[in-house]
């Protein structure tokens, strides 16, 4: 069957050729072929490192590391649905599961085709503009931009803010792996900006509950549609929504927040999932455990600072607690470790975790406009790579100067 | 653009080749802007709505014209060591004048620009002119480049402006485009889900839109781009 599908295909190549009917959709050909089948063509001068995994494996295995976050966040958005269909937030979660995964495919199969859908389109008018194959890049973009969406945010803002971040984000620096900051952080930052009332607040977490709210659905009096997250800023304002930090954890308890069953943006809820991902990464050598585990360390080491700091609710939050809520996991696990915009140095991806997790605590706790601090740490942090690179490899040729004059 | 001005020009000696190219220049291959990237902060600060720019862009012609003009007459009086200290005066009185004209005449705009009006005496682009070509050259040519660099100045902000007061605001010249997001009232496309763009209401985005416009400036004359 695939000797068949090879021939037929190969069969047209000479079309596609230099000097071919179709020359100029050449890379949209060439994109298609070597995604389906392996390349005919390999290195054949010069010292390459020789690897069975090429950029597109590459690809492949962060996909496939995103698949348990994704799954989780089909059925989570689908309960969250239901909670707001009904109005009670106790719903059981493992309940109805067949009506909660369909509604869930609804919610989350329209953001992932947008998703791709713009954004290789504009990948393939690069390509054909400029005359190279397609940049495989997107394909893990754009299955993170769904991940990272609020269930109820409309299709079209997913599509301009694709746009924009394939744009403005990556093609003007000169597409996959030249772009400064992380893709997919970029469509999220854009909407964050541009259109906050759809990106944040209380009522965008859940499918269909801000229409029912404007709509005035009668049983959805004093309900509440806020993350853990959300909750948690409240402590810094007038009005918090819990009396204390233990209050906030019994209402989102350990076990829900680690096993994800808490609203949230669609795949970023569910550490365990989170987890499993990271293993896959981590185990096929793609992911930088450097830089997970030091973002997690700078995360947990800012949470014991504020604790020991205290004096106020969102501070004596427990540490461990802030690595579990929000896109904390997810983050370090997927956005930090993107090996185009993170540090490249061994000892520069520590500091570059370390700062990360850091920050994102920082923003976190200390400024309640940015309930979640973890994109803008990164998206911070990805502009700084370069420097504490330059910074080690200096510290480097330093240490081994000195070596040569004692020598 | 460059159209435009030229039909604007009868053929007189006056307007020969060489003096209508002071015109033409900046408004595409040598814009002060896109080009030179002069005069950005004021790029950034007043774009939101296209009637400051609009009115910037008057204000900082008036201002290069004339300053281009009276530091031309007197480039031969003007001792170089404190050239810089005259031009000072001279577009600092300038900029007074049309601040109190505006405060006159366009109380409501003059608030809504307030200290930008007043920070165009450090326009890089106006100090830049005084220095590169008025002081060397006769009052006429000083005139024509002073309106040219003014005009390349004004199209990049006026379009900046329009881009950001469409999508950020919906609007133009404040006159309502796509409705109106009003709760309770709302028409037009708001009605259908479409939401203004806050980002284009931020600085950055400002920055965004001259790039793309640099962007699109260079794609078409690969001459401006620099070599690495």
């Amino acid at each position: 069957m695939k000797k068949f599908l090879e021939k037929i295909v190969h069969k047209q190549e000479p079309k596609f050729a230099k000097g071919g009917k179709l020359e100029k959709w050449n890379p949209v050909f060439e994109s298609f072929m070597t995604l389906a089948f392996t390349p005919n063509i390999t290195t054949k001068k010069g010292s390459h490192i020789r690897d069975a995994a090429d950029l597109k494996r590459t690809m492949m295995t962060v996909i496939i590391a995103l698949i348990p976050c994704l799954l989780f966040g089909i059925y989570n958005s689908g309960h969250w649905q239901m909670v707001a269909e009904t109005g009670n937030r106790d719903l059981v979660f493992w309940a109805d599961q067949g009506t909660k995964i369909v509604n869930g495919l609804w919610i989350v199969l329209p953001l992932i085709v947008v998703s791709y859908g713009v954004g290789l389109t504009i990948e393939f008018i690069f390509g054909i503009l400029k005359g190279h194959s397609l940049h495989e890049g997107f394909l893990v973009s754009g299955m993170l931009i769904p991940l990272i969406m609020p269930a109820d945010v409309p299709l079209w803002m997913v599509g301009v803010a694709t746009a924009f971040a394939v744009i403005i984000g990556k093609e003007i620096f000169g597409g996959t792996g030249m772009n400064i900051v992380n893709v997919a952080l970029t469509a999220r930052a854009f909407l964050f900006f541009a259109y906050p009332t759809s990106m944040s607040g209380d009522k965008v977490w859940m499918n269909g509950l801000s229409d029912r709210l404007a709509g005035g659905a009668d049983n959805l009096d004093g309900f509440s549609g806020a993350t853990a997250l959300g909750d948690a800023a409240s402590f810094m304002s007038y009005k918090p929504v819990f009396d204390s930090a233990e209050a906030l954890i019994n209402n989102y308890s350990m076990s829900d927040s680690f096993f994800g069953m808490i609203p949230g943006s669609v795949g970023e809820t569910s550490v365990i999932a989170c987890l499993i991902g990271a293993a896959i990464l981590l185990i096929t050598g793609i992911g930088s455990l450097r830089i997970m585990a030091s973002f997690a360390l700078g995360g947990l080491a800012t949470g014991f600072l504020l604790n020991a700091v205290g004096g106020n609710d969102y501070f004596d939050l427990p540490a461990y607690y802030h690595l579990l809520i929000g896109g904390f996991a997810f983050g370090a696990v997927f956005m930090a470790t993107d090996p185009v915009t993170a540090a490249q140095t061994s000892a520069g991806k520590l500091y570059y975790g370390f700062f990360g997790g850091m920050i994102a605590i920082l923003i976190r706790v200390l400024n309640p406009a940015y309930p979640e601090g973890v994109m803008l740490a990164i998206l911070f942090m990805n502009v700084m790579a370069p420097i504490i690179d330059h910074y080690v490899v200096q510290a480097n040729i330093k240490r081994r100067l000195k070596r040569l004059k004692t020598a | 653009m460059s159209e435009v001005a030229k039909t604007k020009e009868p053929k007189e000696p006056l307007f020969s080749k060489k003096n209508k190219q002071l015109v033409t220049d900046p408004l595409t291959d040598n814009n002060p802007i896109t080009i030179q990237v002069l005069g950005i902060c004021s790029a950034l600060a007043i774009t939101v709505q296209v009637k400051q720019a609009v009115v910037m862009s008057i204000s900082v012609m008036f201002v290069l014209i004339l300053g281009n003009m009276i530091i031309s007459m007197l480039r031969n009086l003007i001792p170089s060591r404190i050239r810089i200290i005259v031009q000072l005066v001279v577009v600092a009185s300038l900029v007074i004048i049309v601040d109190q004209l505006l405060a006159a005449f366009m109380p409501d705009v003059s608030e809504q620009l307030s200290v930008f009006v007043g920070l165009i005496i450090t326009n890089c682009i106006i100090m830049g002119r005084f220095e590169a070509f008025a002081m060397a050259n006769k009052p006429w040519p000083s005139i024509m480049d002073g309106f040219g660099n003014a005009l390349g100045y004004a199209w990049i902000l006026v379009l900046v402006a329009v881009v950001r007061e469409l999508l950020g605001s919906g609007s133009l010249y404040g006159y309502k485009i796509f409705g109106s997001a009003i709760p309770g009232e709302e028409w037009g496309l708001y009605t259908m889900g479409y939401a203004n763009n806050n980002m284009m209401i931020l600085p950055p985005m400002a920055l965004i839109v001259v790039g793309i416009i640099i962007w699109v400036q260079r794609s078409r004359n690969k001459a401006l781009i620099e070599e690495h």
